[in-house]
């Protein structure tokens, strides 16, 4: 890419200093996140599926293990991290999980009190009904 | 830190390189996927009981399925991974390499949530039978068919990459492919959570 590098508009150099320092770290990186990914992974299915827990708490277990690992991916696969060069992307990220939140909380929320709140519960239920 | 603008500070480096800039915008448009999904989610999440009388989860999923499924999006985006490395190294045959087994494991992914898909319907439980299986057939669907644009893209980009080598545009096309797969991956470990692991439980 060096020996390329000026006959191309000035914005569409690849960072090279960057790109040599971090191969190996690299697939350390990868590596560390697939580890971890698997371990979480292998943790989530094994809560699903035994009886040594409290059972009407392993959903909230499993939900905890699940944004565990979203943030594994972001940050060992997707490179989001809180460096001085990655502000924009994790403003980014924080809006879009600040909708995400909003949409998926407030769906719930506004539909189970609906249903709490229904004239006829076992006729309007939309949580029982087609 | 960015090449020779490393050491200045960012009021004075000037603008952003392409390859930042247009992944900035990849990201972005990534986000918006997941805002979507997030609304795909809280549909299911309120209609998953919403069974008609009709097959529910606990009946209806395949656990070993879904753990392999899980096990081969995984490393199909642990080998997206080192495909980058390999691009950024501009060494051409482990990115042919990387290449094969991202697009193998993803197509195993695909086949067998099609496979699925298909003994689901075969047993009555199609998308018109309940809200719940709507909403699971959207849902799961929906992320199938990204899978299936991925896979795709990525028979595009390795053409790309042959008869154009690594120029910077078939770069940045990569990175915002990689980007792609480990999003969907990071969907991915929603839905196993919410629609299998929590609705196998009843």
């Amino acid at each position: 890419m060096s020996v390329i590098e000026n006959q191309h508009a000035p914005g569409e150099q690849i960072p090279i200093l960057e790109r040599e320092a971090g191969r190996f770290s690299g697939f350390l990186t990868y590596t560390t996140g697939l580890v971890l990914a698997v371990i979480l992974t292998a943790t989530s299915f094994w809560a699903a599926n035994t009886t040594l827990l409290w059972a009407p708490g392993v959903p909230l277990g499993l939900a905890v293990l699940a944004i565990a690992q979203m943030g594994i991916h972001l940050v060992f696969f997707l490179h989001i991290t809180t460096g001085p060069d990655n502000t924009n992307n994790v403003l980014a990220l924080a809006f879009g999980l600040l909708i995400v939140t909003l949409v998926v909380a407030g769906s719930l929320w506004i539909m189970a009190n609906l249903n709490d709140n229904m004239l006829m519960p076992d006729l309007m239920n939309l949580q029982t009904q087609p | 830190m960015h090449g020779e603008t490393a050491m200045l500070p960012d009021t004075e480096a000037g603008p952003a390189s392409r390859r930042i800039i247009v992944g900035y915008g990849f990201w972005i448009f990534l986000l918006s996927d997941i805002v979507m999904f997030s609304a795909i989610f809280a549909t299911y999440a309120v209609l998953s009981r919403a069974t008609a009388g009709g097959p529910g989860g606990p009946e209806l999923f395949n656990q070993v399925s879904v753990a392999i499924e899980t096990g081969s999006l995984l490393l199909s985006s642990y080998a997206c991974g080192l495909m980058s490395l390999a691009i950024g190294a501009e060494r051409q045959a482990p990115t042919y390499l990387a290449a094969a087994f991202t697009f193998a494991l993803g197509a195993l992914f695909l086949g067998l949530e099609l496979r699925e898909f298909a003994g689901m319907i075969a047993r009555g439980a199609t998308p018109q039978r309940s809200a719940f299986l709507s909403a699971f057939f959207t849902l799961v669907g929906c992320h199938g068919a990204h899978v299936t644009a991925g896979l795709l893209w990525l028979i595009i980009m390795m053409a790309q990459v042959a008869t154009k080598g690594f120029s910077p545009i078939v770069c940045r096309r990569l990175l915002c492919f990689s980007l792609f797969w480990h999003a969907l991956d990071i969907i991915w470990v929603g839905i196993f959570t919410v629609v299998y692991l929590i609705g196998i439980r009843g």
